[in-house]
């Protein structure tokens, strides 16, 4: 057989009538269109950004309240008395803002943590084989989550925290104080010596000391917290197919090791999420702490913008600080999402 | 967030909105005033003496009835008074936003709430001569500020009796633990359930305070002051038209009280200098002779109108302040200058 005469190279009459396409004028070509829809959008924002920047520089130049930041550098006046890094009344308001966020850095933490156990515990117990349980966390759920926090905070202050007994009287355990005023708890003292709470001239002392303002605030954050996170964490275990739950149970599994094992692993990846935006709600519900004298980043502003009268930049310094804590913690748990997430394999 | 961060961002948010406000001769808040008929005043609301609400739902006390006089002066009508109770911390934003044309709330007047590269307020005349006390429970044992080494002071935050608390205790060189309120209606249900050893404010506010207390005859005051806090009415500095109408409305109250004009015989006096020519001083008082109520922009007889609707200034002291009342308070700095107090006012001519 005559070899296959190879394919003839030039180019077959069909492509050649293949033209380019007359080009489509600019507005109706499907690249450019939506480039200039997006930068007349852009350009609208942006003036209006403009517009509205200008205005308020305007206003305030023409009210003699023009941003200023040198009032960050003057001695604050006012004293802090709980707080963790040293602070007294000669250090500049910067410092005592700084003493305030991590005031409230300090609360928000232990709160994410309270409030996730207290959640996932509920949240698993709304699964019990216990009907008492089951329904306890029911009503749990409904009654916290339905009551304003605010109220439930000036509760836990007033109500509980501030019938406490005071001085002698206090509840005293082997090396805990529950006074009044606070928990106090032995530790490590000066000159690193064991000392345990004691009552010096009317008033407990003790190397570790949490405020009853701090106790109340962080009640009820993680009570009320907890509340929203056990609903969440309820629907996360819901979503795991019921088959997951009987081929468990053919292998002999028990109830909590099933949950443990098998569905809670499974249910992280809708819960997270979820657990993004009770975290972060959290963190901005911590500012309520002004209405239990807890010293917080909001109750250090407060006073500043009163005595500095720089409403507008301390409002921008208060903005800045939530936004971050909160973009911080949603980083946080975008990267815990993305761990739990299914991997293709 | 609180009405103060709101009122701030408000604050904020308005300045961004609204294009440059043009000046406009006389006074901006007073046109306000008049074309929506009514005042709005801040008080505080909740300190018995001063601003209280009564039993009928009115505000009662000498600062509400402050309010009633300015709008007397006004609008001629001293109960066309919106009152707007706001907490020491949200006070000034309230005003600086616009939110209330005078604050009629024991404002201490300080240097840096007055300058323009401060607070940018107003102050009137001292209204109330005051001075920082610490209340303190009787059975406690503490006498002197020393005792209250390394004891829990209730304070509101956001105040000048704050700032003082750390000065007086730094000088003395006492540890103290300062506990921040926002606001009184926090701090002194606090200190009565006995989380403070101590409280710190006025010595009028707690003495107020105290009158509502369960048993008031617990609590007493410490011999110390820690603060001279000369109160005074505040209004915007932007307007100074408007400050200068409420700065005479006081200097009303202490002339009527000085020239023995009362709420009872204020307009037969006026009735008699209208008819009396040689009263020189009385009929430009009164508005009878001169135009000193136009210059200010206000009725030729508001000094007329201010005492009839709420007395002078000693009839105000007694009947909300005064030894038969709750609180119980000397007249003491308050005094006229005549009588070796403070209160004097420049001549009305």
């Amino acid at each position: 057989m005559a070899p296959v005469p190879p394919a003839d190279p030039s180019p077959s009459p069909l492509s050649a009538a293949k033209l380019p396409a007359p080009k489509p004028p600019w507005w109706r070509d499907r690249r450019v269109v939506p480039w200039v829809v997006q930068a007349v959008v852009g350009l609208l924002v942006l003036l209006l950004i403009a517009f509205l920047l200008g205005n308020l520089i305007r206003n305030l130049t023409a009210a003699g309240l023009l941003l200023s930041w040198r009032w960050l550098q003057q001695p604050a006046g006012f004293d802090i008395s709980e707080s963790v890094i040293p602070f007294n009344a000669q250090l500049p308001y910067w410092r005592a803002l700084a003493a305030g966020l991590v005031n409230t850095i300090r609360a928000v933490l232990v709160g994410l943590v309270g409030a996730t156990l207290l959640g996932t515990l509920v949240g698993m117990a709304s699964f019990s084989h216990n009907g008492l349980l089951r329904r306890l966390a029911r009503v749990y759920v409904e009654v916290v989550r339905n009551i304003p926090l605010l109220l439930q905070l000036v509760f836990w202050y007033f109500v509980v925290f501030l019938t406490l007994p005071n001085g002698l009287a206090a509840i005293q355990l082997p090396g805990v104080v529950l006074a009044k005023s606070g928990l106090y708890v032995a530790g490590l003292g000066e000159g690193l010596r064991w000392m345990g709470p004691t009552l010096v001239n009317g008033v407990w002392q003790a190397p570790l000391r949490l405020s009853v303002e701090f106790g109340a605030l962080l009640t009820g954050l993680i009570v009320y917290s907890g509340a929203f996170i056990a609903e969440v964490v309820r629907g996360g275990i819901a979503a795991v197919p019921k088959g997951q739950w009987e081929a468990a149970s053919s292998l002999g599994l028990s109830w909590f090791a099933t949950l443990r094992r098998i569905v809670l692993p499974q249910s992280l990846r809708v819960i997270v999420p979820g657990l993004n935006t009770q975290y972060i709600s959290l963190a901005k519900n911590s500012s309520l702490a002004v209405a239990v004298g807890y010293t917080d980043l909001y109750s250090v502003a407060e006073t500043t913008l009163n005595q500095t009268g720089r409403a507008v930049e301390v409002i921008l310094v208060l903005l800045a600080a939530y936004l971050t804590l909160d973009l911080l913690i949603s980083a946080l748990m975008n990267g815990l999402n993305h761990l739990v997430q299914i991997r293709e394999r | 967030m609180t009405r103060a961060g709101l009122l701030a961002l408000a604050a904020l948010f308005g300045l961004m909105g609204c294009a440059a406000g043009n000046e406009s001769p006389g006074s901006p808040t007073m046109a306000k005033i008049r074309e929506r008929g009514r005042l709005v005043c801040a008080v505080d609301g909740a300190v018995p003496g001063f601003s209280t609400v009564g039993p009928g739902g009115a505000f009662v006390g000498i600062d509400a009835d402050f309010c009633r006089a300015v709008a007397a002066a006004v609008l001629g009508d001293a109960t066309n008074v919106e009152f707007r109770p706001v907490t020491a911390g949200e006070r000034f934003v309230a005003l600086s936003s616009g939110e209330v044309d005078l604050l009629s709330i024991s404002s201490t007047h300080t240097l840096s709430r007055d300058a323009p590269g401060g607070n940018t307020l107003s102050f009137g005349p001292v209204f109330f001569y005051d001075g920082q006390g610490v209340m303190v429970p009787r059975a406690s044992g503490i006498r002197r500020l020393r005792d209250l080494d390394g004891k829990p002071i209730c304070v509101e935050s956001g105040t000048n009796t704050e700032l003082n608390l750390a000065d007086r205790m730094r000088e003395l060189g006492v540890a103290y633990q300062p506990l921040r309120f926002q606001s009184g209606e926090q701090a002194y249900p606090a200190y009565e359930q006995g989380r403070c050893a101590a409280i710190t404010s006025d010595s009028s506010l707690l003495a107020a305070k105290r009158s509502g207390f369960k048993d008031p005859a617990a609590h007493g005051l410490l011999p110390e002051l820690l603060s001279k806090e000369p109160s005074a009415k505040v209004t915007v500095q932007a307007d100074p038209a408007w400050a200068d109408a409420v700065r005479w409305v006081t200097h009303t109250l202490v002339q009527a009280e000085e020239s023995g004009l009362t709420q009872a015989n204020v307009e037969a006096r006026a009735a008699a200098a209208r008819r009396d020519a040689s009263q020189a001083e009385e009929r430009r008082f009164l508005g009878v002779e001169g135009d000193f109520g136009r210059q200010l922009g206000l009725p030729a007889d508001f000094t007329v109108r201010v005492v009839k609707a709420v007395g002078n200034y000693g009839e105000l002291f007694e009947r909300h302040l005064g030894r038969a009342t709750p609180l119980g308070l000397e007249r003491g700095l308050n005094r006229l200058w005549t009588r070796g107090g403070l209160h004097i006012a420049p001549p009305f001519r």
